[in-house]
């Protein structure tokens, strides 16, 4: 067996473990956010920096959460097939993946920017040690923690563009925050009785599923708010303003229909139209 | 119902793009009402060729959906009212908004026939206004003859517009299928004749 052969096989092994959609989304807020303080395009260099250390240290916080977590995903139906509990990948190697990678993303980030590199290290230990190992398997509430934590690439982008942590960044971060919890409501709903074998605290489990309903609803708006805020803060165009008040329309159409009319499907598609809607707000902070 | 293809998705999406596009690029020199009235209608587009991709074809069968889409149509024929027949900008305004609030009042009472008959009434005008006055202006010379694709984008979704409206009625004109597999080619044929229209005339 040749090493590339070797090499290529070792990656399609890793490979589930670092969650490449939602790595992606994450790495895409904090390249938005660093695109949208108008810094040269010309500084690839930089730019090539910002997406390499972002993406290991995204992705080794992720192996260390699928690390940890192994015992949770072992006994819930829909992570089962995942590379540690199904076997595909000792613990022991995940754990070394998983430093591996944030040492490395953490380590590059603050050779390139001192500041960049605390606020990804701080997003890092939020997801891993706060959310992850501290509070996820203790309260609903640690949700809020996942949310700080999916905020911080955006936080990081921004400052390592403006040089300095300020308003815009923090409202991105903010807005990210807001969008997480829709995301993992959503999926505590729908793999109710997966999270309830496994034992950890959920949103429905402890408020009921209209409660969580409403907050997904509610937190999507607050979403869309500050994203429109942090928008005029970047300096968009008024044409790209009225696309996102636009899209803002949409979604606060769709939270206020599931409010008053409550299903599973209408709540699945709200989460994916808040997703959409997150991708295309970054998008238009990238490229305009 | 029938599932959404790659090629429906592909075709839903790329209707999104292009009104998205519109949206962000505006129309050069209208005024505030006419850009708002186009924004409101190619809005209303891109979210129902997202919410298609979304929900897949059993969104068309929400009330809510109906009635939001009745604005596509209401909206583009208010702002084309507002730009180029600006003795009928009154009346017009008030046909549309009261219209729209009958198709509102008439839906949520629930799909009678007074509700259906309201429907294709308010439609049909916005259709008919949106397909004719475009093609009249380009042949009196009034606007570049490239505007004309503002009124065949108006004759596609008011082609739509019936199919559906007669499939609602239990009357279909072709099969759900039929109708279904070529709405999202319909939406994409639409948006870029109403894009192209609106480029040619700026």
């Amino acid at each position: 067996m040749t090493m590339a052969t070797k090499l290529r096989g070792q990656l399609r092994r890793y490979w589930p473990l670092i969650k490449s959609l939602q790595t992606g989304l994450l790495l895409l807020t904090g390249l938005a956010a660093y695109m949208s303080t108008r810094c040269p395009v010309s500084n690839w260099q930089t730019l090539v920096a910002l997406t390499g250390t972002l993406f290991l240290a995204i992705s080794g916080s992720t192996v260390l959460n699928m690390w940890y977590d192994r015992d949770i995903d072992a006994r819930m139906q829909r992570t089962a097939g995942r590379p540690i509990p199904s076997g595909t990948v000792r613990p022991a190697e995940a754990l070394r993946l998983g430093l591996l990678l944030a040492v490395a993303g953490v380590g590059g980030a603050v050779a390139l920017d001192p500041l960049y590199g605390v606020v990804v290290f701080a997003g890092l230990f939020f997801d891993v040690v706060v959310y992850t190992v501290w509070l996820k398997r203790r309260t609903p509430w640690a949700i809020l923690w996942g949310g700080v934590s999916g905020g911080m690439p955006a936080l990081a982008g921004r400052a390592l563009g403006a040089g300095t942590i300020e308003w815009v960044g923090v409202a991105l971060a903010l807005a990210v925050l807001f969008w997480i919890p829709t995301h993992i409501m959503t999926f505590s709903m729908r793999y109710f009785e997966d999270y309830r074998r496994a034992g950890v605290p959920t949103f429905p489990a402890c408020y009921g599923f209209r409660a969580t309903r409403m907050t997904i609803a509610v937190s999507s708006l607050l979403a869309a708010l500050i994203m429109g805020v942090a928008a005029y803060g970047v300096g968009l165009t008024v044409g790209c303003l009225r696309l996102m008040i636009v899209l803002s329309g949409g979604l606060l159409l769709l939270a206020v229909h599931s409010l008053m009319r409550p299903s599973e499907r209408l709540n699945f598609g709200l989460f994916k139209y808040a997703s959409l809607y997150m991708l295309s707000a970054m998008l238009l902070f990238f490229l305009v | 119902m029938k599932q959404l293809s790659v090629i429906d998705r592909i075709l839903l999406l790329f209707t999104a793009i292009l009104a998205a596009y519109q949206i962000a690029v505006g129309i050069d020199g209208v005024d505030a009402v006419p850009l708002w009235a186009y924004t409101t209608g190619f809005g209303v587009l891109l979210l129902a060729g997202l919410l298609l991709l979304i929900f897949g074809f059993e969104a068309l069968e929400s009330q809510l959906v109906m009635v939001v889409s009745t604005l596509i149509p209401l909206a583009l024929s208010v702002g084309l009212v507002w730009e180029y027949l600006s003795a009928w900008r009154a009346p017009y305004a008030l046909f549309a908004g009261a219209g729209f609030g009958l198709v509102v009042l008439t839906r949520l009472a629930g799909a009678s026939r007074g509700a259906t008959i309201t429907l294709a009434l308010v439609h049909g005008v916005a259709g008919l206004t949106i397909f004719g006055l475009p093609l009249l202006l380009s042949l009196r010379g009034d606007v570049g003859p490239g505007f004309a694709l503002v009124g065949i984008g108006g004759a596609l979704i008011g082609l739509g517009g019936l199919l559906l409206l007669f499939l609602k009625l239990g009357r279909p004109v072709l099969s759900q299928r039929m109708i279904l597999t070529v709405l999202p080619a319909l939406l994409l044929l639409t948006i870029s004749a109403f894009v192209a229209g609106f480029a040619a005339g700026a």
